[in-house]
């Protein structure tokens, strides 16, 4: 019968297939962090477990760390030295900040090589999703399984469906993988994917980096997916070789022979099959309160009116309102307050690259705010080897230490009430970067031009950005 | 986890969609190394407003809470049920819920019901300014005022667990020898304790 990539790796990974029960998924890599950890290391405490396999398991310092020059907050503080003590406790390695291998927990995987083709990865954290884009099966977890998975390196898994999103046509110049996924999840809409695991597919993933793979992968779970895959070929192997975790010589060799098996059939039947076509694709802006709510550059903020469903309609008006967006506004009229780069979707070095290329040479807009954070230590440090601090600094950013930052809002980089941003990040949700912060969700190289312009700018229009 | 067999209580209606995990529990109250206390920061911002729908009066004491589609989107955090149950729902009803947020409650015993959106709109007009509804997991229907009886469907082995309260460690546990058998043909593909 043929398979899909999702049914290989999945069913590599049955422990048990109890009757009647959900069937038992081995976890090859359990990535850790500081906020949904603490009460799954308490559990374990008071049932007198232990960590199972402590050589599957990593744990970072990211969604609480200060990323500019003072500390984190005293309650982020004690969060922090917890994950410490739960890992010396426990036995789990840490890379804690400070140490020069943190990083977002999405972005340190894949730059070790833990993240591998055909692994099954698991977080608590909902963009865990990332590390599909190597062709592992990747999710998020809640905290109960987070403990679950401690313990036992196992997770009940009902299977879920599979989604194949192919990606037709060929994408325009100045165009980028989060314009790609954005237009995708505004087809799809925030729930369109649930109880799917997504395969991105077609010949303008095949022509995508790992960077901007995982951006795509990234954002799976905007779309309600718990998880996204994209097959593995050369550019993952080559992106892989030699780095720390992957495989080294004649093991190295028998891992591609076992990788290059991970596609999907040709005759392969998934449960849900849509295309997209990029050819006409625009770049991408958010203007509402979930990432679904997206527009072209060139387009408007639309009316409530022209929503015909009254749930809909009624969940419109309620996001323009949170907004303070006038129907009809041109996306290029809105002005905005602050530019943050960074994330787990968007702060490798890839993104950061781009980014520079637009703000070389040229300076912020007065008035505007704008930051950059990379995405790890080793981000930080590479950027650094190519100058690219010192472009950014030269152009008025803030360059910082790497983090989560203002994607969450749960360390001191937050928006304040009614400041509007223009951000590389994952959700727009209300109060997401800040009580009362207006978010809209762009491309690094979109974020950049808006730093400049201090408003939304065709980015087709800058040759820089091509 | 504790168990669950039945409720009847008074219902609150938040009938909004796509209500997302940052509203149920903002970020700034997961820096808690506690599983509990959560309760007091339930759709904090939200609840500032005097008129939004927890605060009306016939939601004081809602062991019941209907809502709109796609409930409980985007974070994984498992804060959001913890506040759920801890401010004091037993039970959420609505047409969807995100994957990851369904998974969290059934692990904590918070019962999730997917009922068609028709049936979600009766059942708010039922408890419209008050009432009481009785949800069942036994007989897996809702009784509403109204001799209204609306029925559901529930995973069984879900169902079994929430009726049981069974705990998820102790039953994968059961399975150790499959697990070792599994760690025995599968080398693992690296040490995370023994990178450079």
């Amino acid at each position: 019968m043929p398979k899909t990539l999702f049914d290989r790796v999945w069913e590599s990974r049955l422990v048990a297939e109890p009757p009647g029960e959900p069937a038992l998924l081995w976890v090859d890599l359990h990535l850790v962090h500081e906020v949904t950890s603490p009460q799954a290391f308490e559990g374990l405490r008071l049932a007198g477990r232990r960590v199972r396999r402590q050589d599957l398991t990593l744990a970072t310092m990211d969604h609480n760390v200060a990323t500019g020059a003072g500390p984190a907050d005293p309650l982020s503080q004690a969060q922090l030295e917890a994950l410490e003590r739960n890992c010396a406790e426990f036995g789990v390695p840490l890379y804690a900040t400070g140490s020069g291998r943190e990083g977002i927990v999405h972005v340190i995987g894949p730059e070790l090589g833990l993240t591998q083709p055909g692994l099954t990865i698991v977080c608590g954290d909902s963009h865990t999703s990332t590390h599909g884009a190597f062709g592992a099966l990747a999710f998020g977890i809640g905290t109960s399984e987070v403990e679950h998975v401690l313990a036992t390196q196992c997770l009940p898994q009902v299977k879920p469906r599979a989604m194949r999103v192919l990606f037709q046509g060929e994408l325009p110049p100045g165009l980028t993988a989060k314009d790609v996924i954005l237009g995708a999840i505004g087809r799809l809409g925030v729930s369109g994917g649930a109880g799917h695991v997504l395969e991105y597919a077609g010949d303008v993933i095949r022509g995508f980096s790992m960077e901007s793979r995982m951006t795509i992968c990234n954002m799976s779970i905007e779309a309600g997916a718990r998880a996204g895959m994209v097959a593995p070929d050369d550019t993952t192997f080559a992106y892989l070789e030699g780095r720390p975790a992957a495989p080294q010589g004649a093991e190295w060799e028998s891992a591609l022979d076992r990788w290059s098996t991970l596609a999907s059939d040709s005759d392969a039947v998934f449960d849900t099959e849509i295309e997209i076509d990029v050819a006409d694709l625009a770049p991408q802006v958010t203007w509402g309160t979930n990432p679904g709510m997206v527009a072209p550059i060139d387009g408007v903020v639309p009316d409530p009116a022209d929503y015909p469903d009254a749930e809909e309609r009624e969940t419109v008006e309620r996001a323009l309102v949170y907004m303070n967006l006038e129907p009809g506004t041109p996306i290029q009229d809105i002005a905005i307050d602050r530019v943050f780069i960074g994330s787990c979707t968007n702060a490798r070095i890839e993104d950061l690259r781009i980014a520079a290329r637009v703000v070389a040479g040229k300076r912020v807009r007065n008035g505007v705010r704008a930051m950059v954070v990379p995405g790890s230590a080793g981000v930080k440090r590479q950027a650094e080897d190519e100058g690219l601090d010192r472009i950014f600094e030269a152009a008025g950013f803030e360059w910082r230490r790497a983090g989560c930052s203002m994607c969450l809002g749960m360390n001191p980089d937050i928006l304040a009430p009614g400041e509007r941003c223009a951000s590389t990040s994952n959700r727009n949700f209300e109060g997401r970067q800040g009580r009362g912060g207006r978010t809209h969700l762009v491309s690094p190289a979109l974020a950049a031009a808006a730093a400049l312009e201090g408003r939304f700018v065709d980015i087709r229009d800058l040759a820089a950005a091509r | 986890m504790r168990a669950f067999r039945s409720v009847t209580a008074a219902t609150a209606v938040l009938d909004r969609a796509d209500v997302d995990t940052d509203q149920i529990v903002p970020k700034q109250f997961l820096k808690r190394v506690e599983r509990s206390g959560f309760g007091e920061f339930l759709f904090f911002d939200w609840a500032k407003d005097p008129d939004f729908e927890l605060n009306r009066p016939e939601a004081q004491d809602a062991k019941i809470l209907l809502a709109g589609r796609n409930f409980g989107c985007g974070s994984s955090r498992e804060h959001a049920p913890w506040a759920l149950q801890d401010y004091g729902f037993e039970v959420v009803v609505a047409p969807s819920f995100a994957d990851i947020f369904i998974s969290n409650c059934v692990k904590i015993g918070l019962v999730p019901v997917a009922l068609p959106p028709d049936r979600v709109k009766a059942l708010m007009s039922s408890v419209a300014g008050g009432g009481e509804l009785t949800v069942d997991l036994e007989t897996k229907t809702i009784s509403a005022p109204g001799n209204l009886v609306v029925p559901f469907e529930f995973d069984d082995f879900q169902r079994h667990c929430l009726l049981h309260g069974l705990d998820d460690i102790a039953r994968a546990l059961t399975h150790e020898a499959e697990i070792i058998a599994y760690e025995q043909n599968h080398p693992a593909p690296f040490e995370t304790t023994a990178l450079p």
